[in-house]
This record gives C-alpha cells, structure tokens and sequence, in this order.
C-alpha cells in the first residue's frame, strides 16, 4: 500500500450546513414543486489528503459497516444501518474501490467508537481502508461523524462532521461518497445527482375527445432511483426533460395547451415559465403554421435552450435565450430536423436530421454556419447527446435489429463508435451523467419502458424505475 | 238480483271515490304550473350556422331554425362526432410523410365535408409507429400533419381552421407490433375542436 501524503488529523471538524437541506428533504410534501434545493451546502475544504491505494495496482479494497449508533434509540439505529448501506452502493458504484460484501465482515465486531476498531479483524479479511462512522441524536436532529482508515497503519485517511436533520438519512450517505471519491480519487461523484424522466404511472387519461389516451408527467429521483417525486401536475403529455446546469430547473416539452410548447420549471423556487410562449413566425411568407416546439436542450452555460419547432412550417432546430427571447433559426431544410444537443463548449449544436433519407447525425455552429454531416456508419440515429468534459463523445440511440435500438458512442479523439447495450429490448434516449463515467437510458428490456444507468464501459446495468413507464431521462449536474 | 246489487254498490264506490277526490283536491294548495317554453326562433339563423350567401334580389332566404333533421354530423356533440368521425384519417408509408393516393382520396372526402360545414375547426394529429425513436417520430408526425395540412390548403380551404399536432409514437390506435398495427398506427388523424 502506498500513502502519497498524510496528516494525521482526525478531529477535523468541518461542521456542514446540512440542517436546512435536509429539512427541505423532509418537507416535500407538495407535489407540485420541491420547495428547496435537497443538496448541502458548498462544503468547507478539508485538511486532510491522505490517499489510500493498493501498492500493487490491484484495487483498493473498502470495508463499509453499518455505522454506530451513539444512542441507542430505534430511529438513530436505523439511521445508522442505513448510512452505511447507502455509503457502500454510492462507492460501489463509480468501482474506483472494490467494495468488500457486506455479509463478509458480518461476524467482526461492531465498533463502540473510533478507538476501539478491530483493526487485526479487518486486515484479516483483506482490506486495504475502512470506514466507520457514528451518528447520535442532537436536540435539532442528528449528529454524523465519519473517517476512513487505512488499515495498516490504524492511521485516518479522512475524516468529517456533519449535522442536520435525520429526515433523509441517505443524504449524509450520498455526501460522504462525494467527498471520499474527491479528497482519494479527485473524481466528481454522482450519489448526489438527480435523473429526470416521464412517467405514465398515475394511470391518469388525457381530458377531450380522445380516449385511451395515458397522461406522462414529470418526475425526478436521485441517481439511484430513490425519492421519486412527481413534478408536472397537468394530466396532459409531459415528456424530454432537460436540466439546467445549475440543476435547479428542469426544461421539457408539455401539451398542456394543447399544441406542444417548451417550459421551465423551477422545481426548487416553485415557479415556472414558458419558454416559447409567444412564437411569431421569423419567416413573414411562410404562412403560420400552428406552432409546435419540442426538445429543448441547454446550452452548457444555461443562458441558452436549442430546440426543434415547426413555427416556420417544417420541423426545424431554434436557439433562444433562456427567457424566451433573441429565438434564431439554426437549421434550413425541407427535411426534418430534430434532437437537438450543445458541444461541452456551447458553440456547436450536433442534431438529427433526414435530409438524406433515414435519419443521421449533424453538426452545426451554435449561429448556424458551418454545416457538416457526422458519419458514424449507422442506418438510423436519433437523441444524440454530447459528453461533458473530459471527454468528447456523442452517445445515440442506433437501429441495430429491425424491431430495435441500442445505444452506442462516437468517440472524436479515435473516430471510433462502440456500443453499450447488446439488443437486450430496445434501447433509447441516452443521456450522460455529468462526470461522463455513466449514462441514463429508456430500455424495454424488464418489459415496460424504464430507465436504466450504465458505466460508460457498458458494465454496471441498474434499473432506476419500476413504476409504470418510464421515458426519457436527462441527468443533473 | 245480483247484478242491480253489484251496479248499486259500484255506484257507490264511485260516489264516494269522486267525493274523496274533490275533498282531496281542496285540501291540495295550488300548483304553480310550468311556464310554456319560450316561443322558438323562426326567422334567425342558430349562431353555429353559416351566414346566408349573399343575394342580388331583395327576397330574404329563409333559414330553419333547426338544424334538418337528418343531418346527424351537424346536430351530433363534438365528443360524438369525434368518436365517429366523418373525417376519415389518412395513412402513410413507413418513415414517409408523403400523402400517397390513398391519403389524397381521403383527404379529397375530408376536404368536401370541411367545405360543406365551413365552421369547423379541425386539428390534424400526426402519429407514427413504434419502430422509429421517440424523438425523430416528434418530427415525422410533425410532418405528417403538416404534409395533410398543406394538401387541404391546396385544395380550398383556409389554413386557420386547420391546426397541427404531432404525438409521434406516444398514441398508437393499434396497441399490436406488427405490421397491421403499425400500419394503422402511421397516420394523420382529424379531430373537430369546433363547429
């Protein structure tokens, strides 16, 4: 095992403003909009940069206990038991750790507090660091207290305190796994990222003329697939939801008047916008169609959505600002354009258009110059989204069986394109979480439609929803 | 002797009947009785009828007030006339948009009807089979629409009764996977919105 730098300073006491988010956790009772943003506050940089590693490039072997209940009540036991489930899935899975099983260490001793681990019992069964924790109950909620330790030298490689409300316990979980996967590995996890995606699972039927028509609304969950909550309350079509950067607004497609329009919701202030509410033709001899817009996107920055509309007559790709003004058209062709996705710099927009006959990839300036097709030798393309940095890749869904779609990857460094999924069910609708290691998918493969996460090396398949259908999932920062 | 018995004692009977009855209707306060309906209209047209064409002569043309009676598209609820829609839909080939001979022929018929009752206001739904992406299907039904849309304009009628919508794949009419289900799935559908 190889330490690169430590300080041994366990009582590092980096008090976290957790209270107030957690509460919120706990208050979202409204369906409509959670009242405020679940994620702590910016947290307070820690002393402490000792790295665990395996010295003999084998993976760095973590144990994850149930923590210790400090106090002995039914719900602080709960509570601790829960912690360190959670904390062992959130490492588990970025698999920068191998995460020993759970039931292994089911016979070592529980530890009593920070002093008294077993740390011969540990080394025993082969791990290179471990992580205890405790929790106590306070008068305002709960107290956590966490440390990794490198098992041979008894020494802690990290350590941190938090408090807040015992409401959402997996919240301190998904936390700590942030924190240990940035101070060990500089890596930017996701247990604190959210999915958005549509859903038919209220059974609710549109209102009109038509009948057998299933609503879809609006929900969120954490990247795991927990703490599902409904967002739209509309009983029409809501579907292709986007997150803004900043994860506080969620862009999608609604029918609620009727014709297709693109709105904000700002699920944290409660509030929403229509973001092409008024859409005056930017043609004036073109006669106005009845204005449909679909598909937004976010420019990386968040200034700007792109989205298709058909306001000039034919299904074409708009930027706008993101209240709604300054709309250009990026796209001219009697074919249809569709599918909208920024480059990770924002100043290209790669779609989807038939202007060759079957659907295929595009790239265009964000101004709409500099035309050019994206050749990635497949019969049939659609949802292309762009990978955030470090990495430059476009994920799509592809016709690989007549029946079927599987997502596959175009890498611009190699040219290359790889597939993730393997015709399990059709495939659709990927999208990449904001670190680039995972994407989110719709998959028939259970048999109903539901969103699915898997590694960007096509490993690590996880089913996010069960519920109904799912569709459509879009990833927050 | 039995039968003068019988005819006295139903005499009876209805004496006291009728003095039951007359001693009930005193009792009775008096009922207000429902005013008669309104006289209808007979020389204005209903508002859901279309104004009178013109005429050079002096002669005002008479309109029934009510709609003929054996036009049953004209007097049915738009829930009903869309349940059972004169309006036939037109379908396509797979991932086209083009209106093929079929469609025109049905589109010719919707076309006729749309002339005759020149109050209605139409939306064309776009629909698309499973088979393509949920996201490009938007477009193609987008399309699809506006191909039916634009066929219509051509022939006559005004562009602001006939509005668009695409649903792409999100409401097949055939809930099968196979090909007689996608067929009737790739369509562009009429709904009246008003009349």
């Amino acid at each position: 095992m190889m330490i690169q730098s430590f300080f041994n300073r366990p009582n590092t006491r980096a008090v976290l403003t957790l209270g107030a988010a957690v509460v919120a956790l706990a208050t979202l009772g409204a369906r409509q909009q959670p009242p405020q943003q679940p994620t702590p506050a910016p947290q307070q940089p820690t002393e402490l940069s000792a790295v665990i590693k395996n010295g003999g490039g084998a993976p760095t072997r973590l144990a994850v206990p149930s923590f210790i209940a400090l106090t002995s009540d039914a719900e602080t036991t709960a509570i601790a038991k829960t912690i360190g489930q959670v904390l062992w899935d959130d490492l588990n899975y970025e698999r920068e750790f191998e995460l020993i099983p759970r039931d292994t260490y089911a016979t070592i001793p529980a530890a009593k507090s920070f002093t008294d681990v077993p740390m011969d019992r540990w080394h025993e069964i082969g791990a290179d660091g471990l992580i205890v924790g405790t929790v106590e109950k306070t008068g305002a909620g709960i107290k956590v207290q966490v440390r990794l330790f490198r098992i041979a030298t008894g020494q802690s490689a990290f350590g941190q305190e938090y408090s807040g409300s015992g409401a959402n316990p997996r919240v301190y979980a998904h936390t700590i796994s942030d924190e240990i996967h940035k101070q060990q590995r500089n890596l930017n996890g996701v247990a604190r990222t959210k999915l958005a995606f549509d859903s038919d699972r209220d059974g609710e039927r549109m209102g009109g003329t038509i009948e057998q028509r299933s609503t879809k609304e609006i929900y969120i969950a954490d990247y795991d697939g927990e703490n599902q909550k409904r967002i739209t309350v509309n009983k029409s079509l809501n579907i292709t939801a986007a997150w803004s950067p900043d994860g506080r607004s969620i862009a999608y497609t609604s029918y609620r008047h009727g014709a297709p329009s693109i709105f904000i919701s700002n699920i944290f202030a409660g509030t929403m916008e229509e973001l092409t509410k008024t859409a005056p033709s930017t043609d004036s001899k073109t006669p106005r169609a009845s204005d449909s817009n679909f598909l937004p996107q976010w420019s990386p920055d968040g200034t700007r959505l792109c989205f298709m509309s058909n306001r000039d007559g034919n299904p074409e790709i708009y930027v706008a600002n993101r209240d709604g003004s300054n709309v250009r058209r990026i796209t001219t062709h009697p074919a249809g354009d569709v599918s909208c996705t920024w480059s990770p710099s924002g100043t290209q927009i790669a779609f989807v258009s038939d202007r060759s006959g079957a659907p295929q990839l595009y790239i265009v300036g964000a101004d709409g110059l500099g035309l050019t097709r994206l050749s990635v030798g497949e019969s049939y393309v659609d949802r292309p989204t762009w990978s955030p940095p470090p990495y430059n890749e476009i994920a799509f869904a592809a016709r690989t069986t007549s029946a079927g779609f599987d997502i596959k990857v175009f890498d611009f460094a190699s040219g290359q394109v790889h597939a993730l999924t393997f015709g399990e069910g059709t495939n659709e609708s990927p999208a990449w979480a904001p670190n680039g290691r995972h994407l989110a998918f719709s998959s028939t493969r259970a048999g109903k439609w539901q969103i699915f996460t898997v590694g960007r090396d096509g490993k690590n398949v996880r089913q996010i929803t069960r519920s109904g259908n799912n569709y459509q999932p879009a990833w927050s920062k | 002797m039995h039968t003068r018995l019988a005819a006295r004692f139903a005499l009876l009977v209805l004496l006291v009947l009728t003095f039951a009855s007359l001693a009930c209707s005193r009792n009775k306060p008096p009922v207000a009785r429902p005013m008669p309906p309104p006289p209808a209209a007979t020389s204005t047209p209903p508002v859901s009828r279309p104004p009178a064409p013109p005429e050079p002569v002096a002669e005002p043309t008479i309109v029934p007030p009510e709609p003929v009676k054996d036009d049953a598209i004209s007097s049915a609820s738009l829930d009903d006339l869309n349940r059972n829609s004169p309006l036939k839909p037109l379908f396509f080939d797979y991932d086209s948009a083009e209106v093929n001979a079929a469609g025109q022929a049905a589109l010719d018929g919707n076309a006729a009807l749309l002339k005759k009752y020149p109050t209605w206001a139409v939306t064309i739904e776009g629909h698309c089979d499973e088979r393509g992406t949920a996201e490009y299907n938007l477009a193609l039904g987008e399309r699809r629409a506006v191909a039916a849309r634009a066929y219509l304009v051509s022939v006559g009628l005004s562009a602001d009764r006939l509005r668009t919508v695409s649903y792409g794949k999100e409401f097949p009419f055939d809930p099968g996977h196979d090909e007689s289900a996608f067929a009737k799935n790739r369509r562009a559908h009429f709904v009246v919105t008003a009349k």
